[in-house]
């Protein structure tokens, strides 16, 4: 079975329903996407799937079209994402397990709507859990990251 | 002297009083400072200053021993270090250090000592002194209790210093110039031609002479990281997906393992049958563990699918199978025999109650799970010559002596790799999951086994926060609160807890009413009364352990009282009230919240003060009644913790803190069914979503003298200002968590 991860292409022989999310991180050595609940109730596996915000917990590999992007891909320390930059310049995380995941979300977001409202912002990142409560802070780093994005 | 009888609460020095059978040790015991572990490793060329500082040709490394679950204890203890040592972020290295006596907690012995923090007469402070010797003795290493920050504030600036005097010393021989004549920065000594010596190229020279431990402080005022806005070491990796926890761990050769335990926490395994199991794809091997089965396959899930496939035959639960009994073996406990400990008897309550209209109330706190987002885990490998683990742990000592006792090895055999947490909420002080992990390695020698729990499993076997009851008659009279008498019933934490940790424990459990006795008011007369229930389900330390539940019993009841008077909540509060410090915490709040001006329609605030920790914290909730449900719309939150270390940390921690402590007010609870967890995942014990999150203010406060930590302090007032506000904006008093058995939440 082949996918392509992060622009990488790999070839893994797994049974067809072993979710995207443990071939990643078992199979593959990517560990940024994070096991959570396994249900799709948390959001730390978090990733995208052409550009789209999927639980990989919940896509079983035999099922996946499209490209795999996950927090590795999307930026680096040295060359940070929008989303990224926004988040280290606020400070959000504290334990940090669930950030992958929702750094992941505010992109995709951020992708189809580069202005959204506070309402819209909640509508979108609610699926993420925090155990931390860093919430304030995400709201804040949504809002500074659009306005980059909206500037570049 | 009743209060010397009772020396033994919380906190993990009561089992070294056990352990050491009194305070039978000479001066000699504790004035002599442990050994410091960085000389068993150290390299040529290495200077080893003391046990948090190591500097060699290539670079500086700062030991920070207290764990990190998330709360930033890395960064403000390397913070510490760096601000006498003088180096920059980005100049050092930071590692866990392994586990040793030198790291001993020097604030456990504070948080131990049975005495309202407020209290600083001659008897409470002897007792902290004594209690601060017992843990250094038996060199009690640990994260938790909110004493990261206190542990460190003096100890590793005094650590940086020392180093810093000892490179200067070094420099001074080199260049034959005087101590006096040199400067330090950027980790650099400073001559005063203006030229520059790195302290890396004087490690082998200062390796050569004793560290110059006459060092003075210095003054806040001149400090360059301490107070101000850092940025956490670990905020670029935390926003890449590159920081690595231990679930993340690899290790050259490793297998993945998943249990399956008794979901009747501590049943016996009667019969199993894994030959479907044995059989899927991937699987290594099945092995028989304590309390249950252990598969052990080439990937995390694999396993997880096999031990799902796995039939068993589980005995019953130790303890009473329904949630019903769990409240009745509660209800049944307020009495004599089992008066755990009188805490306050202030006045005269029962004439007081004779002589007025008695008021009462009756609240409930359940049991709540920790559920941080990553789940247990840990690697052991076994091998002759010793064991080695990876896991995040708040107890490193502990933890080697307990895996020592399963695999046969002596303490020191055990190398504990600590790693960064996605969360504790206390469930890393459990060492359950560490002891199977290193089981199953055991019985397979010399490969590495990662044991990853499945949520589920996570759920299923945590031990949560525990249960109790609170028994409220009050009077008020002339508008003002009179009386008070005040019962609490729970099983004791400690006693659960310290049972696992193979530690026994003395005396009274001062968590059963902590958030409730420990509160610096002065009504005139108070009587406060703890009942110990017996043990039912396993219960652990949830972050603030006794204050969330025994805080919201306390304050809910104390508003009542202040609404029977006729009075304003926060005025009453600040009337009350007997300590400058706290007093000042509660006014701040009524002032940044401009308590007591108008509202509009459907709206409502309530105000809740709970002391846990030594930190005095009040909030205002306030909330719309909607049609919907209640809406939460904003917080303010003032506290002491006697100096802010660092202020975007602080202010992350406290909105955290309150978010977690409104959350699991609002909808989480763990039920017992046929002897099992009836919640297994988030959907069943969600707490809050980002689109409920309301607006949070928060004030750091600095008055109150010794450093405290805010970890845990934020967490007990949340869920009575909540409670306090819905009436407030409805007119409903809700006496039992969660909120929502009674009220909807948009």
């Amino acid at each position: 079975m082949n996918l392509t991860v992060n622009g990488v292409s790999h070839e893994v022989d797994v049974e067809d329903d072993m979710p995207l999310l443990w071939v990643l991180r078992d199979e593959l050595g990517i560990t940024g996407v994070k096991y959570g609940c396994g249900v799709a109730q948390c959001g730390a596996c978090t990733v995208h799937v052409d550009g789209m915000a999927v639980r990989s917990c919940q896509v079983p590999i035999g099922d996946l079209e499209g490209q795999v992007t996950t927090i590795e891909g999307l930026g680096s320390p040295q060359a940070t994402h929008a989303v990224q930059a926004a988040w280290i310049e606020h400070q959000v995380a504290q334990c940090g397990y669930c950030q992958s995941g929702q750094i992941m979300q505010a992109a995709s977001l951020l992708e189809l709507n580069d202005d959204p409202s506070d309402d819209e912002i909640d509508a979108v990142m609610s699926g993420n859990l925090c155990r931390c409560g860093t919430y304030p802070r995400i709201r804040a780093a949504v809002k500074t990251a659009a306005k980059t994005m909206r500037e570049a | 002297m009743g209060r010397m009888k009772t020396i033994a609460r919380r906190t993990f020095l009561i089992g070294s009083v056990a352990v050491a059978g009194g305070v039978a040790f000479g001066t000699y015991m504790v004035k002599r400072d442990p050994a410091n572990p960085l000389i068993d490793d150290q390299q040529a060329g290495e200077a080893v200053f003391n046990p948090w500082v190591k500097i060699d040709g290539d670079k500086i490394t700062l030991i920070t021993p207290h764990a990190d679950k998330g709360q930033g204890a890395v960064s403000v203890q390397a913070a510490l270090l760096a601000e006498e040592l003088d180096v920059e972020f980005g100049q050092f290295d930071t590692d866990f250090g392994k586990p040793s006596k030198a790291y001993w907690n020097t604030a456990f012995g504070d948080e131990g000592a049975p005495f309202m923090s407020t209290d600083q007469s001659f008897l409470a402070e002897t007792t902290r002194g004594i209690m601060d010797a017992l843990v250094k003795v038996m060199g009690v290493q640990g994260t938790g209790g909110s004493s990261s920050a206190p542990d460190s504030y003096e100890k590793l600036r005094r650590a940086g210093a020392v180093a810093r005097e000892t490179l200067k010393m070094a420099a001074a021989n080199k260049t034959g110039l005087s101590v006096e004549q040199l400067k330090t920065a950027n980790g650099m000594i400073i001559l005063p031609d203006g030229k520059t010596i790195a302290y890396t190229d004087l490690a082998v020279d200062a390796a050569q002479i004793p560290p110059i431990t006459e060092v003075t402080l210095r003054d806040p005022s001149q400090w360059r990281l301490l107070g101000k806005p850092m940025q956490r070491l670990d905020i670029v990796a935390k926003s890449t997906g590159t920081q690595n926890y231990g679930i993340d761990a690899k290790v050259d050769g490793m297998v993945h393992a998943a249990v399956k335990l008794n979901p009747r926490q501590g049943g016996k395994l009667n019969s199993y049958d894994a030959a479907d199991a044995k059989a899927m794809p991937g699987v290594r091997e099945i092995v028989e563990i304590t309390g249950g089965v252990a598969v052990i396959a080439n990937n995390t899930w694999r396993a997880f699918q096999a031990a799902d496939a796995i039939e068993f035959d589980w005995g019953p639960a130790p303890y009473p199978a329904e949630q019903y009994d769990h409240w009745k073996a509660l209800a049944s406990s307020f009495n004599d025999d089992q008066l755990d400990s009188q805490w306050r008897n202030d006045g005269d309550v029962d004439i007081a109650l004779a002589e007025g209209r008695v008021f009462e109330a009756e609240y409930r706190s359940p049991y709540v799970a920790h559920a941080p987002l990553e789940p247990l885990n840990a690697i052991v490998l076994v091998e002759e010559a010793g064991v080695q683990v990876w896991t995040g742990h708040q107890m490193p000592r502990q933890l080697q002596l307990l895996v020592a006792g399963i695999t046969g090895h002596e303490q020191e055999q055990v190398t504990l790799h600590n790693q960064y947490m996605g969360g504790s909420f206390g469930h890393r002080l459990e060492f359950e999951y560490v002891k199977q992990a290193a089981e199953i390695a055991n019985a397979m020698r010399g490969t590495p086994v990662k044991l990853t729990y499945s949520r589920e499993e996570d759920f299923a076997h945590d031990f949560p926060r525990h249960l109790s009851i609170g028994r409220g008659r009050g009077v008020s009279k002339n508008g003002k609160v009179v009386a008070m008498d005040l019962q609490i019933a729970s099983p004791s934490v400690l006693g659960s807890q310290m049972s696992r940790a193979e530690i026994p424990v003395p005396g009274p459990d001062a968590q059963i009413a902590t958030g409730a006795w420990n509160n610096p008011y002065d009504l005139p007369n108070y009587r406060m009364r703890a009942y110990r229930a017996p043990e039912l389900a396993p219960v652990s330390s949830w972050r603030a352990v006794g204050a969330p539940g025994a805080g919201f019993e306390f304050d809910c009841f104390l508003d009542e009282l202040i609404h029977e008077a006729g009075a304003d909540p926060m005025a009453e509060r600040i009337r009350l009230m007997n300590h400058d410090v706290s007093r000042k915490v509660l006014e701040t709040a009524a002032e940044m919240s401009s308590w007591g001006g108008e509202l509009a329609p459907g709206k409502g605030r309530g105000v809740a003060f709970v002391e846990s920790f030594g930190v005095p914290v009040a909030e205002v909730v306030e909330v719309t009644a909607t049609e919907a449900g209640i809406k939460l719309d904003k917080v303010w939150v003032a506290c002491d913790v006697g100096r802010v270390l660092d202020p975007a940390n602080f202010e992350n921690l406290v909105q955290g803190g309150v978010i977690f402590g409104l959350g699991h007010a609002m909808n989480c609870e763990i039920t017992y069914a046929d002897g099992m967890a009836e919640q297994s995942n988030y959907h069943a014990h969600e707490g809050m979503r980002l689109y409920q999150c309301p607006q949070i203010m928060v004030k750091g406060l600095e008055n109150g003298g010794r450093v405290r930590g805010i970890g845990e302090p934020p967490v007990p007032p949340a869920a009575p200002a909540l409670a306090n506000a819905i009436f407030a904006a409805t007119g409903k008093r809700i006496r039992e968590l969660p909120l929502s058995r009674h009220v909807d939440f948009v």
